[in-house]
C-alpha cells in the first residue's frame, strides 16, 4: 500500500508546488509520514481538517467553486462511502471537479476488519454521474493518472491499493492495454489484479487486457480485441461484477458470454493479512486460474 | 427608519407572485428579513456581474423555502420577475430547492440539509488562498438543519482554521425537535463569536451580519417566533 500511497503523496506535493490552483484537503490520514511537509509548505491551500470526512468533501467543493483543483484523501471507506452524499451533491450535482483519493482497496486493511474495508468503492462511485474511477496497478501509474486528471472538469475517484503489479504500464485515462493475444477468451484485469491474472493464465491461450479506468471504460478498445464470438472474463479487485455495466455495454452489439471474478459480495468476518483474505475470496493466482480454466473449458 | 420598506413590500408581492398565495409560502417568512438585509445592505454582489471574483458569497444551506431568496434576486435584478411565474414548474428554473446551474446569484445547489456550511468553509479558505481580503463567505442555516452532524464538523473546523471571513447565519424558528439552545454557549464553546438578534429586526441583523474579525468566524443567531417557517 505504501508504494501507491507514497507515490500519491509525492505527486500531490509536487502538484501543490507546480500548480497554484491545486488544493489539498486531508482528514488526518496520511498527514504523518506522507504529507505533513506539504501542509506546512502550503498552509493556505493544503489543510488537515481533522477526522471529518463529510466536511472534507464539502471543503473540497468550496475550493472547486472558486476555481481550485481540490485533492481530498483518506482511507477508501472513509472517502467513497462515509461522505457519499457530499460526493454526490457537493461535487457531482454542483457540476464541480476534484480528485478523491482512497487508500486501502477492498480488504487491504485486513487486520482492521470490515469497518476499514471498501470493496464497494468503485461501484458506488460509478453511481455518481460524471465521476471517473481509476484503479492504478503500480505506484508509477498513480503519478501518471493523477497528473493526467487532477484538473479535469469531471471529478475523479482514485483507488490506491496495497497490491501492486511488478512493472508499470504506459497507461492513460480511459485506455485499455492489450497485454497478450490468444485464441481463447478475453481476460480483462483491473489495476493490481493484472499480476495474479498473468500468473493464473500462464499456459492458457487467452487474450489479456489491462484496465486502470473503470470509468471512462475503453469499450471500443475491448470490442476491437474480443473477436466474433466473445467470451470475456473480468478479474476485478473490488466486488465481483462491478465492471459488468461498462463491459456488457461495450459488447451489446454481439452475443457474448461473461464471467466476473472479484471480491465476493459478503462481509468479511476474518482478520490476518491481505493475502489471507485473497485466499478466502478465491483471488489468489491459483484460484483465479481454476476459475478462468472453467470458462476456457 | 428603514428606508427600504417600500422595496421590501415589493419583495413580499414577488413572493406572493411566485407562490400564488398572498399569505406567502410558510418556509419563506422566517428568512425573508435576514435575506433582505443581506442583499440590500450587507452583501457586495452585483446582478450585472454575478460572478465577480471580489463579490461576497452567500450559501443558502438549508435550501428550503427559497421563494424569499428568489423574490429578492428578482427585486435586485439577478433574475427576471417573470421567472417567478414558473416557480416549481417543469421548464422553469426556480425549484423548491435552488440550483446553482440554473439561477444567477445562487452560489450552491442545496436542499439536502447539512451541506452548505462545509462548502462555505471551503469557499472561505479559497478566498484566503487567493489573497482576496474583502470578500466574505456567508452561510444561512436553519435551527433544525443544525441537527445534522455534518454541520458540526464544519462548526468545529472553522475556528480552527481561523476563518475571519466566514459568517454563519442561524435562522432559529424553533422548528428543531431537540432544543438547540443555548446557541451562544454552544457555538461560542467551539470558538465562534456569537451574536443573538431578533430575526425580524433588520437593523440588528445588519449590525450582526457586518461583524467581522481577523481570525474568528461569526455566528449570527436570528430568533424567529415559533410557528413561522
Amino acid at each position: 500500500m505504501d508504494g501507491m500511497r507514497a507515490a500519491f503523496a509525492r505527486t500531490a506535493s509536487d502538484l501543490l508546488d507546480e500548480d497554484p490552483r491545486v488544493a489539498l484537503v486531508l482528514a488526518e490520514i496520511s498527514v504523518d509520514g506522507y504529507l505533513s511537509r506539504a501542509v506546512e509548505r502550503h498552509p493556505a491551500r493544503a489543510v488537515n481538517i481533522g477526522i471529518a470526512e463529510q466536511a472534507m468533501v464539502g471543503v473540497a467543493a468550496g475550493f472547486a467553486m472558486e476555481g481550485f483543483h481540490p485533492i481530498a484523501h483518506s482511507i477508501g471507506a472513509f472517502v467513497a462511502e462515509r461522505p457519499y452524499e457530499q460526493l454526490k451533491l457537493d461535487i457531482g450535482y454542483q457540476g464541480l471537479g476534484g480528485t478523491f483519493v482512497g487508500v486501502g482497496g477492498s480488504y487491504d486493511y485486513a487486520a482492521e476488519g470490515a469497518t476499514h474495508h471498501a470493496p464497494a468503492d468503485a461501484q458506488v462511485m460509478t453511481a455518481i454521474p460524471r465521476m471517473q474511477v481509476f484503479a492504478p496497478g503500480h505506484a508509477r501509474e498513480v503519478d501518471v493518472l493523477l497528473r493526467a486528471t487532477y484538473a479535469d472538469e469531471d471529478p475523479t475517484y482514485l483507488r490506491l491499493a496495497a497490491a501492486t503489479n511488478p512493472e508499470p504500464f504506459d497507461v492513460a485515462p480511459g485506455r485499455l492495454e492489450v497485454v497478450a493475444r490468444g485464441a481463447g477468451p478475453t481476460v480483462v484485469a483491473f489495476g493490481p489484479m493484472l499480476w495474479p491474472t498473468l500468473r493464473a493464465c500462464a499456459g492458457l491461450d487467452v487474450t489479456i487486457c489491462y484496465a486502470t479506468s473503470l470509468r471512462p471504460f475503453d469499450g471500443p478498445g475491448l470490442a476491437a480485441v474480443v473477436g466474433d464470438d466473445p467470451v470475456v472474463i473480468a478479474v476485478e479487485p473490488w466486488y465481483e461484477g462491478t465492471a459488468a455495466a461498462p463491459i456488457t455495454s461495450a459488447l451489446a452489439h454481439v452475443p457474448a458470454r461473461f464471467a466476473w471474478i472479484g471480491v465476493p459480495r459478503a462481509f468479511v468476518h476474518a482478520y490476518g493479512t491481505r493475502e489471507d483474505l485473497d485466499r478466502d475470496a478465491g483471488l489468489d493466482p491459483a484460484a483465479i486460474g481454476r476459475r478462468i480454466a472453467e470458462v476456457v473449458d | 427608519m428603514d428606508t427600504t420598506t417600500g422595496e421590501l413590500a415589493r419583495v413580499h408581492d414577488l413572493v406572493a407572485r411566485a407562490t400564488g398565495d398572498e399569505k406567502h409560502e410558510e418556509s419563506s417568512t422566517s428568512t425573508l428579513d435576514a435575506l433582505w438585509v443581506l442583499y440590500d445592505r450587507v452583501l457586495r454582489v452585483d446582478p450585472a456581474d454575478p460572478d465577480d471574483p471580489e463579490r461576497d458569497r452567500f450559501v443558502l444551506s438549508k435550501g428550503h423555502g427559497p421563494v424569499a431568496l428568489y423574490a429578492i434576486l428578482a427585486a435586485k435584478g439577478f433574475i427576471p420577475e417573470t421567472a417567478l411565474d414558473t416557480f416549481m414548474e417543469h421548464g422553469g428554473t426556480l425549484g423548491s430547492h435552488p440550483d446553482r446551474t440554473l439561477v444567477p446569484g445562487v452560489e450552491a445547489s442545496t436542499g439536502s440539509l447539512g451541506h452548505g456550511l462545509a462548502i462555505a468553509v471551503g469557499i472561505a479558505l479559497a478566498l484566503r488562498a487567493d489573497g482576496r481580503t474583502e470578500p466574505r463567505s456567508i452561510c444561512l442555516v436553519g435551527d433544525a438543519e443544525m441537527n445534522e452532524g455534518s454541520n458540526w464538523e464544519a462548526v468545529l473546523i472553522a475556528p480552527h482554521l481561523g476563518l475571519g471571513n466566514l459568517t454563519m447565519l442561524v435562522v432559529d424558528n424553533h422548528s428543531s425537535t431537540p432544543d438547540m439552545s443555548p446557541w451562544t454557549e454552544r457555538l461560542g464553546g467551539f470558538g465562534w463569536d456569537v451574536v443573538a438578534v431578533d430575526g425580524h429586526d433588520r437593523d440588528a441583523l445588519e449590525v450582526g451580519l457586518r461583524r467581522r474579525h481577523d481570525r474568528t468566524p461569526v455566528a449570527v443567531v436570528a430568533d424567529i417566533p415559533p410557528g413561522e417557517w
